[in-house]
């Protein structure tokens, strides 16, 4: 116990003095470096309009439901693709609640892309991502979406198809990771492409 | 597998082979308390000028009872730190969100998770901490936490190397020479380049957002990249956000991902290299060092061929089957580099998770369950996974000495009872932690509670919180509502015995072995390089895994898995 309480004022020097060094000149210092060189990055990659207003990051998910956009994957952050509460919907592969989800997910899939009640449906398209802020879909996911965008916005399917390949990401290095469109990044091609005519 | 899938895993192992003797090189001289490294002109003032405001003499060695004594000393100042810096987080700076302080025990259970290096957590990160909560009262300990785990590796090492000695290091010189030369250079060059891939660091308010559908978005901000840089390298695991590096703030890139993969591997495979060059004997080093990577090999597969091969119950529905189980997984990362992820930050005692271990089918969820299991040996954390491997070697060595009949001997150290009753008590007590606290929570109105799966699966999510606790890992079974007084008490116990109970007779064993005469190697000497070791001492983890978990293992993935190839649901 002696030997214990001697240790005791040391430890106290180490915690404080340790502390300022790893919790205040290093990360002060990686602030300082980040915001000069990546000042964009540092700041969550905003996506900020013509008009001076933050409609995203371009690294997150937000929802979309309209015909006219690409939608992306079911999220279990909050009510949905909540920014400041991230998380996963947590379900185990033998969850009735998944189960049912998934069934009623794949029906309206199906129905609003116009697809045959036996069409295969890409699984990330009707799974929740593991943040609930996933900013990708797959490339078979916006194929299929591609015919409902186009004909909503009143565009040539061929025009969508090629506006899905420019923002298609390659895998890292060519060989890390998947290849993945960004929905958020897509959809604002599309309204450079043809505005669309809002409610 | 896709062939870009093995090329992946392939690029992975080579570049943790070839960065594992500089690494081990480099730790030489950090954990030499008179080591020199490119570093000295501009740290060591600052490593001296740190001595003389301890008040600590760098040069006098402590026995193992001094450097124990210092360890645990140090560990409770750090959870009285951070237990006052959460429960009074609405009173201190950098809290633009006005989050108010923490309950009396998730500030326990956090202060003890990071404490002791498990960064288990109960809250989600954007909902509960201040900026100055995650950046002191957390990150602080992902810091010295890892130093500290380093430097119960190496005096266990210098233990074994020294003949008849009394002494293991001074720990007040492991800790700031680990931490100085070792973490703080490779995480500020790590941290940027974090940022680079488009990770935040700032100390902005959240930010309001206006979607192009017109809806109203809040987006989490704060300083991320400098307390995920140490999470990963120091295998804390904590992640800033909720979803840690599933959120792509956390975990932008694919290569993003790759490097920090790389990184949670790192310095617990430099370590082995380290081993090698003290005790003189390179070989017995790469023989631990493909021990390890042989069991990490085969847990890799299995995780990723039960995650590409999916759900059958989902596929019946329509979903496509060639995509495979994709729930609670991240489309830049897919089912690989998911699978792979989520095996080396449990074979590491790292915790952080870029997909969602509790939707994994049974099998490829048992994989990260059945690593932390084995006590986190497979390359391991940093430190912890040294000296814990270093516990199965001297029960390998014993049981070989047993099997041809002669006194066990491990590098001219003579294996005795004492040796062998530590070795023992450490695995006794991780064992009967685990199980015991999942017993009493399956029986348990609150342990039951908790659980947001029903079935095999609810039993799944209690067995994997205490091995998580533990182990010392961190990860979960997430859907897992932890945040109760219960579950926070126990998960607390439970991470204080699983670092504690190892780390004390561990050192012990240090102690022992040290003051052992070395005696040169006979022909009656069982070696301890060589593939013959190699796979006695795979066999020993696995026969002990195997052992003390298989029974509640089948009650949770192995009968999931059967179900679930009936179709039943819960």
């Amino acid at each position: 116990m002696q030997a214990l309480v001697s240790e005791l004022l040391p430890s106290l020097r180490a915690t404080l003095v340790l502390a300022v060094v790893t919790c205040g000149a290093y990360p002060l210092l990686v602030t300082g470096v980040a915001q000069k060189v990546f000042k964009d990055k540092a700041g969550g990659s905003l996506i900020i309009d013509k008009d001076g207003a933050v409609r995203g990051s371009a690294l997150l998910s937000q929802n979309f439901a309209a015909e006219n956009f690409f939608h992306p994957r079911p999220s279990a952050a909050g009510g949905g693709h909540d920014a400041a509460g991230s998380g996963g919907s947590n379900l185990g592969p033998t969850s009735q609640k998944l189960h049912d989800a998934l069934k009623e997910r794949v029906a309206a899939y199906r129905r609003l892309n116009g697809l045959t009640n036996d069409a295969e449906v890409p699984a990330d398209a009707v799974t929740a991502s593991g943040s609930g802020l996933d900013p990708h879909i797959s490339v078979s996911n916006a194929l299929l979406q591609a015919a409902r965008v186009a004909r909503a916005r009143g565009l040539g399917l061929e025009r969508v198809k090629a506006l899905i390949s420019t923002h298609t990401t390659d895998p890292g290095l060519g060989l890390l990771g998947e290849p993945a469109v960004n929905v958020l990044a897509l959809n604002l091609g599309l309204d450079t492409l043809a505005p669309a005519s809002r409610p | 597998m896709h062939a870009t899938d093995w090329l992946q895993f392939a690029l992975y192992l080579g570049i943790l082979t070839l960065i594992t003797k500089p690494m081990g090189l480099y730790l030489m001289q950090v954990l030499d308390t008179n080591g020199r490294t490119w570093l000295d002109p501009v740290v060591k003032p600052v490593e001296k000028l740190t001595y003389r405001l301890l008040g600590v003499d760098p040069q006098r060695e402590h026995g193992w009872k001094q450097y124990t004594f210092a360890m645990l000393a140090f560990s409770l100042v750090g959870v009285v730190f951070t237990y006052a810096i959460l429960r009074l987080q609405h009173l201190l700076p950098w809290n633009p969100q006005t989050l108010p302080g923490l309950s009396h025990h998730l500030a326990f259970n956090t202060a003890v998770s990071f404490t002791t290096n498990t960064n288990w957590q109960s809250y989600g990160g954007e909902a509960a901490m201040s900026y100055f909560s995650q950046m002191v009262g957390l990150t602080f300990h992902n810091f010295v936490s890892a130093a500290v785990g380093i430097g119960i590796a190496a005096a266990l090492v210098r233990g074994i190397a020294r003949s008849s000695a009394k002494t293991l290091g001074n720990f007040w010189a492991d800790l700031v020479r680990a931490t100085y030369y070792l973490l703080l250079p490779i995480c500020v060059v790590f941290a940027l380049f974090l940022v680079s891939q488009g990770m935040i660091q700032n100390f902005d308010p959240y930010t309001q957002v206006k979607t192009l559908e017109g809806a109203e978005q809040v987006i989490a901000q704060g300083p991320m990249a400098s307390q995920v840089a140490i999470k990963m390298l120091g295998t804390n695991g904590g992640g800033f956000m909720n979803t840690n590096a599933a959120h792509p703030f956390e975990n932008p890139t694919p290569l993003s991902n790759f490097i920090q993969m790389l990184s949670i591997f790192s310095i617990g495979s430099g370590l082995t290299y380290y081993l090698g060059r003290m005790v003189k004997n390179q070989a017995h080093g790469w023989a631990v060092w493909a021990a390890m990577v042989a069991l990490f090999l085969g847990s890799v597969l299995v995780c990723a061929h039960y995650e590409a091969v999916g759900n059958p119950i989902h596929q019946q529905l329509g979903i496509a089957a060639a995509d495979g189980n994709l729930e609670g997984k991240e489309v830049r990362f897919g089912i690989f580099n998911s699978s792979l992820f989520a095996t080396i930050t449990t074979a590491a005692s790292c915790g952080a998770v870029n997909s969602m271990h509790d939707s994994f089918t049974p099998l490829g969820g048992l994989v990260p369950l059945f690593m932390m299991e084995l006590g986190e040996v497979v390359i391991g954390g940093v430190g912890a996974g040294l000296y814990g491997m270093l516990v199965f070697v001297v029960l390998a060595v014993f049981i070989a000495g047993l099997m041809v009949g002669r006194t066990p001997e491990y590098l001219g150290k003579k294996i005795q009872a004492k040796e062998v009753k530590l070795a023992m008590l450490t695995l006794l007590v991780l064992t009967l932690s685990i199980l015991g606290f999942t017993a009493w929570a399956c029986v348990s109105g609150w342990g039951v509670a908790g659980l947001n799966n029903s079935g095999p699966h609810g039993f799944s999510e209690m067995l994997y919180a205490y091995s998580s606790a533990t182990g010392n890992n961190g990860s979960a079974f997430a859907g897992l509502t932890a945040n109760t007084p219960w579950y926070n008490t126990t998960l607390g116990l439970a991470m204080l015995i699983g670092r504690f109970l190892m780390i004390v007779p561990i050192m012990a064993l240090a102690g022992s072995l040290a003051g052992k005469q070395t005696v040169p190697p006979s022909a009656g000497t069982f070696p301890v390089n060589g593939a013959t070791f190699t796979v006695l001492l795979i066999g020993t983890v696995l026969l002990i895994g195997a052992l003390n978990f298989l029974p509640a293992l089948a009650l949770g993935p192995i009968v999931e898995h059967f179900l679930m190839g009936q179709g039943r649901l819960f």
